[in-house]
């Protein structure tokens, strides 16, 4: 885990944030990420972020959940144990298709939530920084990553320009570690009265 | 300004009449000499692919118009922009129904029985099976079911288009709009229920099911049903891509050519579940009374016909249009398109010859010239109601949101 420094600018309208990461990205500045409450039609385009691989990964955990069902099953069937059921042949493939189907999905389905899982760093009590509390609520929070060679006042100024209703410079731990939310970060600084 | 008025140009005229041509000149050469042939079985085949050509592509023409319908059933928006392409492809339902019912007056009340054997009244008297059906599959409940089902595409279809047109007028106020879309919903809604209860069950079974009259399946309908939409898709796609690359529909773009594509891709899997539902309990309970079916096809001698429309129909647009890169290629989707028109076409055919003809078939002049005067068919038809009307409803309530969809 290393700790760097961030520029954090918040927006309120996706009519400023398109052209805000226009223009961040023309500046040369490093975009870190872009979080949002909810899925922005065309903002990973904006964003010049490339197609995930995660359907090719669901492609390969098909192909290896058809090649498991098919192959042990006529082990079994053929070799191991071979069984007459009604007179069928041994090798009976049109049987065995709803199950090579099934573990088809299931290796699919099952490896795809593990391999994005694992992309994003999620799992039980891991921990990452949250850059602004409002992100999950009603507020799209744009994260510059500093170089050695970026000005962050200069950005910060470059971002209320852009348009942004809140910024801040945050130096923060940028990987995950093991903890809980409550203990490592106050979501508001006053608590709230009823 | 955008290119509103479709204008067929030289090469798409010259198509056309050539493909006319070809088809019409097979059509007479095919009833010189298989028509009016003395040898039973080439008369048998002269019918049976004009019922297997007239069946798939009425099927095919109305799949566009249950495409139009659903979409709006459920507050679709993003075919707006190239609704008008399915809206023509529609208008030939009319077209090929008249044609359909032609052949279905020869199949029914002529003198060859080989391909309806229960409209031969002598066979039936010794048959116990057939004269059990004879109170659903007579020549008389058989035609006036055609001409009701036929009757109620034709005329919730021509409704819908109607309804369409009034979007061309001028913009209309909210209340207008909200009045627009709920009619559209009610006429949507009539076309569903009509087209439910004769393409997903009865009109299936009397066309094609009952050419093998002693076998039954329930899975059928919904097989042809997957097989006719999926292929009326696919032909939906292929225009779209053609006014496309004329410089038409600029407001369609890759977004909608991917949920085309998705559209295809789905159903394509959804053709092979039911393909695959059907065939499976048959092989499992081995009763040869249901065998039968697939005894001629899989080891008969449709066998190399049998195993294509697998692999035409299923494994290739399976593997092909998995990626969204494909569906967005506007050549993949033109190659993929045809292949599955023509793919589906097969699988038509594998479902009528075995009952009609059994061994003594043949795929040859006749079958691809006829396929040939149906490609012109549409062709012309579909070029002429292209031209009649705006490429787009402008002031349609739901066009924005075609015009900014993102797949």
């Amino acid at each position: 885990m290393s700790v760097k420094k961030f520029v954090v600018g918040c927006f309120d309208d996706e009519k400023v944030l398109f052209p805000a990461v226009t223009k961040v990205r023309k500046a040369g500045y490093k975009l870190q990420d872009v979080y949002t409450p909810f899925p922005v039609h065309g903002l990973d385009k904006a964003m010049g972020l490339r197609d995930t691989s995660l359907h090719t990964a669901g492609f390969i955990f098909g192909l290896i959940g058809t090649t498991t069902a098919v192959t042990f099953m006529s082990w079994v069937f053929t070799k191991d144990w071979p069984v007459n059921i009604g007179g069928k042949p041994h090798f009976a493939l049109p049987a065995w298709i709803p199950i090579t189907f099934e573990l088809t999905v299931l290796c699919a389905a099952v490896g795809m939530v593990l391999t994005f899982c694992y992309i994003c760093q999620l799992a039980p009590f891991i921990k990452k920084h949250h850059f602004h509390p409002r992100a999950t609520d009603d507020l799209f929070v744009m994260v510059i990553e500093c170089t050695s060679k970026t000005n962050e006042h200069e950005l910060k100024n470059f971002l209320d320009a852009a348009g942004a209703i809140e910024s801040n410079i945050q130096v923060v731990e940028d990987g995950w570690w093991i903890g809980r939310y409550d203990r490592d970060q106050q979501l508001y600084k006053e608590p709230i009265v009823a | 300004m955008i290119k509103q008025h479709f204008e067929a140009s030289a090469g798409y005229r010259k198509w056309t009449l050539g493909l006319l041509a070809v088809g019409g000149l097979i059509l007479v050469l095919g009833f010189i000499f298989l028509g009016l042939s003395k040898d039973e079985h080439s008369q048998t085949r002269f019918w049976a692919v004009l019922l297997q050509n007239s069946t798939y592509f009425l099927l095919v023409v109305n799949a566009s118009m249950f495409f139009i319908c659903v979409t709006c059933l459920a507050l679709g928006g993003w075919q707006m922009a190239f609704r008008r392409v399915p809206e023509a492809i529609s208008t030939l339902v009319p077209v090929f129904s008249g044609i359909a019912l032609v052949i279905f007056l020869y199949l029914i009340f002529g003198p060859n029985h080989h391909i309806y054997h229960w409209t031969d009244k002598g066979h039936i008297e010794h048959d116990s099976i057939l004269k059990g059906k004879s109170g659903f599959l007579n020549p008389w409940f058989f035609l006036i079911w055609s001409i009701v089902a036929m009757g109620m595409w034709s005329w919730a279809g021509a409704k819908m288009r109607q309804l369409s047109s009034e979007a061309d007028e001028r913009p209309m106020e909210n209340d207008e709009a909200k009045n627009f879309h709920r009619r559209n919903t009610v006429w949507a809604a009539i076309f569903t229920v009509a087209f439910g209860l004769t393409v997903g069950s009865t009109i299936p079974w009397f066309w094609l099911m009952s050419i093998d009259a002693h076998w039954y399946s329930t899975m059928y309908s919904w097989y042809t049903f997957a097989s006719t939409f999926v292929s009326g898709m696919a032909l939906i796609a292929l225009f779209v891509v053609y006014l496309k690359n004329r410089d038409y529909l600029e407001w369609v773009n890759q977004e909608h050519l991917q949920d085309l594509g998705k559209f295809m891709f789905a159903f394509t899997i959804f053709w092979t579940y039911l393909w695959y539902s059907q065939f499976m309990l048959i092989w499992y309970a081995n009763i040869p009374e249901e065998t039968i079916y697939f005894k001629v096809r899989m080891h008969g001698p449709y066998r190399a016909i049998f195993f294509l429309n697998l692999i035409l129909n299923f494994v290739l647009p399976f593997l092909l249009l998995m990626t969204r890169g494909s569906k967005r290629n506007y050549t993949v989707m033109t190659f993929l398109a045809i292949l599955i028109v023509f793919g589906h076409w097969l699988d038509f055919y594998q479902m009528v010859m075995p009952g009609a003809l059994g061994e003594h078939y043949s795929l040859g002049w006749f079958e691809f010239g006829i396929l040939a005067l149906y490609a012109g068919l549409i062709m012309h038809f579909v070029g002429k109601a292209l031209a009649k009307k705006p490429l787009v409803s402008v002031n349609h309530p739901l066009l924005k949101e075609s015009i900014i969809h993102h797949a």
